[in-house]
């Protein structure tokens, strides 16, 4: 049997290299990326806190499945309005965007 | 014994991908991590035998999202897929290192004295008519409402999506 501690243990440390990418890079398709990062951490704390303390209940998952439903979604919008951004400013770089209006 | 092979397995697939993922230089790559590290999510699903979720995190985000990443990176970074390097200052890298590690260090000291009772888990899991009545039931413990909102959010966001990406006609 696994003890929570060590579920919680992997999500805070891919939480943290999630938090680690979306300061460092500049890109913005990384940062992108690395929030999936931080979002899939809280997806596996939801189902590992629902399924090895509180077995009787399903919040925890359909909490998960939701969450997934929500970062489809939200990259989706997220790609929409990088490439609006790109055919902008003719980059992808979070420097090269100094107002939101040309 | 089996499990904790298993869970250390996906954990080492997991972080060791996420690591390189934040770390590569060249954007493809990033994604083509991020795809490993939602497959070993989709792992410790199957492992707290979460069959429906692991096949939903496989189908939704390794399926969908990672394609729409590819599209986007195809469509955008046409200098990173070229060989161009992203170049981050040390500075800004020992600073999200610390920042990172901080928060890391506060967390795990938070959760670990904490001091959870794991109950032990009868390797069952949860049926399939269970969870599609809860989806769509209206009754205590069922999600109707959050569903339907999540649909009518998904057609916003497309209808989003469509607005912000179109091509503008006038030039102004």
């Amino acid at each position: 049997m696994i003890p929570v501690e060590c579920y919680f243990v992997l999500s805070a440390l891919l939480f943290f290299i999630g938090v680690y990418g979306f300061v460092t890079r500049r890109n913005l398709i990384a940062m992108l990326i690395s929030v999936e990062l931080v979002l899939n951490a809280v997806d596996i704390n939801f189902a590992a806190i629902n399924r090895l303390l509180y077995p009787n209940g399903n919040e925890g998952m359909f909490m998960t499945l939701f969450v997934i439903g929500v970062a489809a979604a939200e990259s989706a919008v997220a790609i929409a309005i990088i490439i609006n951004v790109y055919r902008q400013f003719k980059s992808d770089s979070v420097d090269a965007i100094q107002n939101m209006k040309r | 014994m089996a499990n904790l092979v298993m869970f250390i397995i996906l954990a080492v697939v997991i972080l060791g991908s996420a690591v390189l993922c934040v770390t590569t230089k060249r954007i493809m790559r990033a994604a083509t991590f991020l795809l490993f590290v939602l497959f070993g999510v989709a792992g410790i699903y199957f492992l707290l035998d979460y069959t429906f979720l692991g096949a939903a995190q496989v189908s939704v985000y390794a399926g969908g999202v990672t394609m729409i990443y590819v599209f986007a990176i195809q469509l955008v970074s046409k200098r990173t897929l070229q060989g161009f390097e992203e170049r981050v200052k040390s500075s800004k890298m020992i600073a999200g290192g610390l920042a990172a590690l901080a928060g890391l260090v506060v967390v795990c000291l938070i959760l670990l004295k904490a001091g959870f009772y794991t109950q032990e888990i009868a390797n069952v899991e949860v049926p399939m008519k269970e969870i599609g009545m809860a989806l769509v039931g209206s009754g205590k413990y069922q999600y109707v409402l959050p569903f339907e909102f999540i649909s009518v959010f998904l057609l916003a966001c497309i209808i989003g999506g469509l607005v912000v990406a179109r091509k503008e006609e006038k030039d102004v």
